[in-house]
């Protein structure tokens, strides 16, 4: 008996295998399979024959939206930079799209990152991503050799162990937290589609946050951004950054100190989250990819619990409509709006 | 060279007492919930009585942060008017004292050997290399990153170690392999090792998984440079997203760049962790950037390791400690890389 992930690999590649073979797409965006255990690596195909390679299981933890500008791009013919843009459509591209992925792709078509009539979604329900640090701190001092997936469950094996422990329980804080697992757009369905979760509280993570004090919220601040070493693999993994120049990288004007000082980690790390606000999907990319185990998912969660309380929006839920943040209505909150009668109220 | 049989309370107390008078470090134990105040992310100082034990495997970030601080301060100088000294250049104020770390593995302690070839002029490298005295732990077991022993290193290796301690049947024996180290237990009074437990050493030593040198000996006669075009950059410059995760927790990646910051008139001239994976690195003032792509970044990385480096210094640029492949968020594996390079027509 096949286990979901098998069926949904198979799915994937005889899907891929077509689209290919009959030139709907030009390349496919998937993962393949890794080197060690609980990692995969995202992958373009580009053949029909390639397209064994692809595999799907619960450690696809990265967002495949990440590399859609860039693999449209790579489809199209070489021009140079002031050349016309060729006559006719252009090649399309496939790409493997759960719920907050697809959504990351109606943000970058809304920003215009993204030409929509060239991207063919093979939506797939999430079933929720497999931490790979909360196995690995599940067995801390022990070392991982092989983690088999059941459908319900993980078997982790190492040299002298073996365990069977509930997938649920290492599924990722924001995979858990999640209500829209199903893709918003789908051009072809993988696997079965899932309906809505209940959570009555997505944002309980950041309640408990908010409820601190500002002293103790100051502590938890710079207790969590300590460990940061600045490799941007947060920035780089997010779909939403795509500036050429990126704030941090700018040299004239300069506008973060480079090194480890405390001020500049935590001036990054609240730049890049407002950066998000209203366009992150919490697929969780960042906090997956961080080498030092840094929460900063903490800090774009705030702000998607913010931008929902304040325009009832959650990004990329409604392809038809603009961004909440680059628009406006003339009854939205403008509770920061100081006028002066308020300001005589408050002592300010 | 001394040897010692040590028992873990002796090396307990060892510790505790270069910890009273000097600057002891030592791997952080498990995920680091908060970086130390004085100290580097992934390390910890070492104070109180607390049994040392060092985790399987190398340290979560590499010993080249002790060697090649983030940032690094080269000159102080002041803008301020009223100062005679205004906009002089000025060494900073010399850190001097022993720093002395504990728990780092043979890979690490080579990387600072091999850094060395590059630093072997730079005033900085040298004078924290002079301080700094390297107490590290051999491996018995290799994790499934690990591959020193694939880059001309050793589980059991001493390369650049001042003071190497390994378990060997349950028992722990202490090599005192430089005058740093021997400094070190000057006033101890430890117990000699006996010639089975020597033995028994050296038996591991020959034992333990030695360098494939065919396959290195392959690696060095290719001609890399003929692959420069090869495809299989093209499918890794696709999958990598350009962090620098690989780079900052290498510990043979010493690239830096230099920046002056200035706060309220006082200046610094620091020298700061730089990858060759962010655009900005190769950037030119005109603007032009000879590595504009990303697969000519990723492959640089490669190249420079595999190829630039050893033709000039000998060595490749690896110690085979796996950070990379545990930390890639796309799963780059360097082994891979060398296999796809060798299997290339």
């Amino acid at each position: 008996m096949p286990t979901i992930n098998e069926k949904l690999t198979e799915e994937i590649r005889t899907q891929a295998k077509a689209l290919l073979a009959n030139g709907t797409v030009a390349a496919v965006i998937g993962y393949s399979r890794g080197s060690l255990p609980m990692t995969v690596k995202p992958t373009v195909v580009r053949t029909a024959e390639d397209c064994g390679k692809l595999v799907w299981n619960s450690f696809c933890v990265l967002n495949l939206a990440n590399y859609l500008p860039e693999v449209l791009k790579s489809v199209e013919p070489p021009r140079g930079p002031r050349d016309p843009k060729p006559e006719g459509p252009l090649a399309k591209v496939a790409v493997l799209a759960t719920g907050c992925w697809s959504r990351n792709i109606v943000v970058q078509t809304q920003e215009h990152q993204v030409d929509p009539e060239r991207v063919v979604v093979m939506g797939v329900a999430s079933r929720g991503m497999v931490s790979r640090r909360k196995v690995e701190e599940q067995f801390a001092g022990r070392e991982i050799l092989t983690v088999e997936e059941l459908d319900h469950d993980l078997v982790v094996k190492g040299a002298d162990f073996e365990e069977k422990i509930n997938r649920w329980s290492l599924v990722r804080d924001n995979c858990q937290t999640c209500t829209h697992p199903d893709p918003v757009l789908v051009d072809v369905r993988i696997g079965e589609p899932a309906s809505e979760r209940k959570n009555p509280n997505p944002f309980q993570q950041v309640d408990e946050i908010e409820g601190k004090s500002s002293e103790e919220r100051w502590a938890w601040f710079t207790s969590e951004f300590s460990t940061c070493i600045r490799c941007y693999a947060c920035r780089n993994a997010c779909p939403l950054c795509y500036c050429p120049t990126c704030f941090v990288d700018d040299a004239k004007p300069q506008w973060v100190g480079k090194s480890l000082d405390a001020v500049d980690t935590g001036l990054f790390h609240l730049l890049r989250a407002y950066h998000c606000a209203g366009r992150c999907t919490d697929c969780g990319a960042c906090e997956s990819v961080c080498p030092m185990g840094i929460n900063m998912r903490m800090l774009t969660k705030k702000l998607n619990k913010d931008v929902l309380n304040l325009y009832g929006v959650e990004a990329g839920m409604q392809p038809g409509s603009p961004l909440p943040l680059t628009t406006y209505a003339t009854n939205d909150p403008q509770k920061f709006i100081v006028t002066e009668a308020k300001a005589v109220k408050e002592g300010v | 060279m001394k040897v010692f049989r040590l028992s873990q309370t002796e090396l307990d107390s060892m510790v505790q007492g270069w910890s009273q008078n000097r600057r002891v470090y030592r791997p952080a134990a498990g995920r680091q919930q908060s970086a130390q105040a004085d100290c580097a992310p992934g390390w910890e100082r070492v104070a109180g009585s607390s049994p040392l034990t060092v985790a399987t495997g190398p340290s979560k970030t590499s010993v080249k942060t002790f060697l090649f601080p983030q940032p690094e301060t080269m000159q102080t100088y002041t803008l301020k008017s009223s100062d005679p000294d205004k906009g002089l250049l000025k060494e900073p104020e010399k850190t001097t004292g022993k720093q002395i770390i504990v728990g780092l593995r043979p890979c690490d302690a080579r990387s600072v050997k091999l850094n060395n070839l590059p630093f072997r002029e730079d005033p900085f490298y040298q004078a924290s290399l002079a301080r700094t005295v390297m107490v590290g732990f051999t491996c018995n077991t290799m994790c499934a990153t690990c591959f020193c022993d694939q880059m001309g290193g050793s589980p059991m290796g001493t390369e650049g170690l001042d003071i190497a301690i390994s378990q060997v049947d349950g028992t722990m024996i202490a090599e005192v392999l430089t005058p740093a180290g021997e400094e070190l237990i000057a006033d101890l009074s430890l117990t000699p090792a006996e010639d089975s437990d020597i033995n028994a050493l050296a038996e591991r030593r020959k034992d333990c998984p030695q360098a494939d040198s065919a396959k290195l000996d392959a690696l060095k006669s290719r001609d890399l440079n003929k692959l420069y075009g090869a495809p299989v950059w093209q499918a890794l410059g696709e999958s990598c997203i350009n962090c620098g995760a690989c780079t900052f927790n290498c510990p043979t990646c010493y690239c830096f760049d230099v920046q002056d910051e200035v706060v309220r008139g006082q200046g610094r001239r620091i020298r700061y962790w730089d990858s060759c994976m962010f655009p900005l690195y190769s950037l030119h003032t005109t603007g032009h950037n000879p590595r504009g792509q990303k697969m000519q970044r990723t492959r640089n990385r490669f190249m420079h390791k595999l190829k630039y480096f050893p033709d000039r210094y000998g060595p490749f640029s690896c110690v085979g400690c796996g950070r990379c492949v545990q930390d890639c968020p796309v799963n780059i594996d360097i082994r891979e890389v060398i296999h796809d390079l060798l299997a290339v027509e």
